[in-house]
């Protein structure tokens, strides 16, 4: 944010605008660019995603619109999406069944605010700043309840009810695998945990002892869990449950469930690049080459992305769990693991 | 209009978000709809910490009772029977002793906040407070701190062996 008020500063007779107005138009505008990064982020992803699966199933997915391996694909669907229908159902609950689709995208907007892209690339560095993305995230929880609820259709009570279930059980897993790496770094500002990651791959936590290791698998795991993703995805199954929470949605409102899906995804990619990988920090260390190979903001998507990466590659090679199965694993394996990290992580940082 | 307005003015919007919400909490018929309301008292009560500089209990709040305790409500709400045509019927019983007892209590409340002596600093510049509140957990408070966690521990393995015997 501070880079954008000092852009601003540009603007001719900018700094005779009354004080409360140069206060607001920061905040505004770090929030329109991130809103907008976000949407083209997440076509790429969306188009990026169809590519992966097509590959994998040995087909070549889009392919026409746009020429070049079919880019403008989901641009077009983008389109049609804004520009269909709004189809209300007749017996649902209109005031939640409306409010629900922004309430799941505010939980995963939200926590972008903290996500440190690079080195001065981010909207506001809270010293709470990991608790706050755990935070906000407990909103999309309560939106895809309100709209499996609202639609007043039994297939989205389910998917509602499904997802409520997945995500409050695997939040504490992945709450405990972001303990590893807050014990060590001592603070829960996400500029301070990249910082403290600074200096190449092997100051990275995935690297840094075997406890964070298992933490960032432990934390992958339960963050698939939380963005519904395969072998996940329960609470849309569709050979089940038709499309689960959604089902009723049409038009932006669904388009607005579809960017929620992506822009989780990110956002849990990159948590994970923050907090394991090193976050916007080169990969290689300073002494062998030049030091700023790439810029940060680039060396954050390319680690993220690598993550998204691997989370559409396990979406297209497993099976879903069934329900039993995913309490069994939050519960019963991936709990005591994450106990015994912290644990662990406790005792090096008080013996080393 | 100076930066103290805009102050007081967010003040007043997260206030009247959290008072409102928590009217409709209770006037609702629906009892879905006062489960969702309570979402937005929630979020206003984590607003007015934030605002207050404990942004520690702010995010600790959304946390706990928004992620946590709403969730599960709302889960127990929904696996109840019928709820979509659920009425609560609401009428009064007694009124005299309960205008009575609401009367004293709201005198009560009143007299306690013309007592005390309120911090009103505004809108607090963020001080990081959660390294100090680990450290009075860990080191002054620690005694409380346990004895919290152990009563909590048992509670839960109550709870689950409550269950355990009702299903047998």
């Amino acid at each position: 944010m501070e880079s954008i008020a000092r852009l601003l500063q540009l603007i001719p007779k900018y700094s005779e605008l009354p004080e409360f107005l140069r206060a607001l138009i920061p905040v505004v505008v770090s929030c329109v660019v991130v809103f907008a990064l976000l949407a083209l982020a997440v076509l790429f992803l969306v188009w990026m995603e169809r590519k992966v699966s097509a590959h994998i199933q040995d087909r070549l997915g889009p392919m026409y619109v746009g020429g070049w391996h079919g880019w403008a694909q989901t641009l077009a669907d983008a389109l049609k999406l804004l520009l269909k229908e709004d189809i209300v159902p007749a017996s649902v609950d209109r005031t939640l069944f409306k409010m629900a689709p922004f309430i799941v995208f505010l939980g995963a907007f939200a926590a972008y605010v903290v996500l440190p892209f690079g080195a001065t690339s981010f909207v506001a560095d809270l010293n709470i700043g990991i608790l706050y993305i755990v935070a906000v995230g407990s909103l999309s929880v309560i939106g895809i309840i309100m709209a499996g609820w609202a639609s007043n259709n039994k297939y989205s009570l389910y998917g509602g009810m499904r997802a409520a279930a997945q995500i409050i059980s695997y939040e504490i897993p992945s709450a405990m695998a972001i303990m590893t790496v807050i014990i060590p770094v001592g603070s829960l500002s996400m500029v301070d945990i990249v910082n403290a990651q600074k200096g190449g791959i092997q100051n990275w936590f995935i690297l840094r002892n075997p406890f964070t290791f298992l933490g960032f698998i432990v934390y992958f795991i339960a963050s698939l869990a939380e963005v519904n993703r395969t072998p996940f995805d329960i609470p849309e199954a569709e050979s089940e449950l038709v499309a689960g929470y959604h089902t009723e949605y049409s038009g932006m409102r669904f388009a607005f469930f579809f960017l929620a899906e992506y822009a989780n995804m990110f956002l849990v990619a990159g948590v994970a690049t923050t907090l394991f990988l090193g976050g916007w920090t080169q990969v290689i260390p300073g002494s062998f080459i030049a030091p700023q190979l790439l810029p940060g903001p680039i060396v954050f998507f390319l680690k993220a992305l690598l993550i998204i990466f691997v989370q559409m590659w396990l979406r297209w090679s497993l099976p879903r769990l069934r329900v039993d199965q995913l309490m069994y694993l939050s519960w019963k394996v991936l709990l005591p693991i994450s106990f015994v990290l912290v644990l662990g992580v406790g005792c090096l940082a008080v013996y080393w | 209009m100076d930066k103290n307005l805009l102050a007081q003015l967010v003040f007043y919007c997260f206030a009247a978000v959290t008072v409102g919400s928590a009217a409709v909490v209770v006037f609702s018929k629906s009892i879905i709809r006062s489960a969702f309301a309570l979402l937005f008292t929630f979020f206003g009560v984590a607003a007015l910490y934030a605002y207050a500089g404990a942004d520690f209990l702010a995010a600790t709040q959304m946390v706990i009772y928004v992620g946590g305790i709403l969730v599960l409500l709302l889960f127990g709400v929904m696996l109840t029977h019928k709820i979509y045509n659920l009425q609560l019927k609401s009428e009064t019983f007694q009124f005299i002793p309960t205008l009575v007892v609401a009367l004293a209590v709201f005198v009560a409340l009143a007299v306690c906040m013309m007592r005390t002596h309120w911090f009103n600093g505004g809108p607090t510049p963020a001080v990081p407070t959660t390294a100090s509140i680990g450290e009075l957990l860990m080191k002054d408070y620690i005694l409380p701190f346990e004895v919290a966690s152990i009563l909590l521990l048992i509670a839960l393995i109550g709870a689950a062996m409550i269950v355990r015997r009702g299903s047998e």
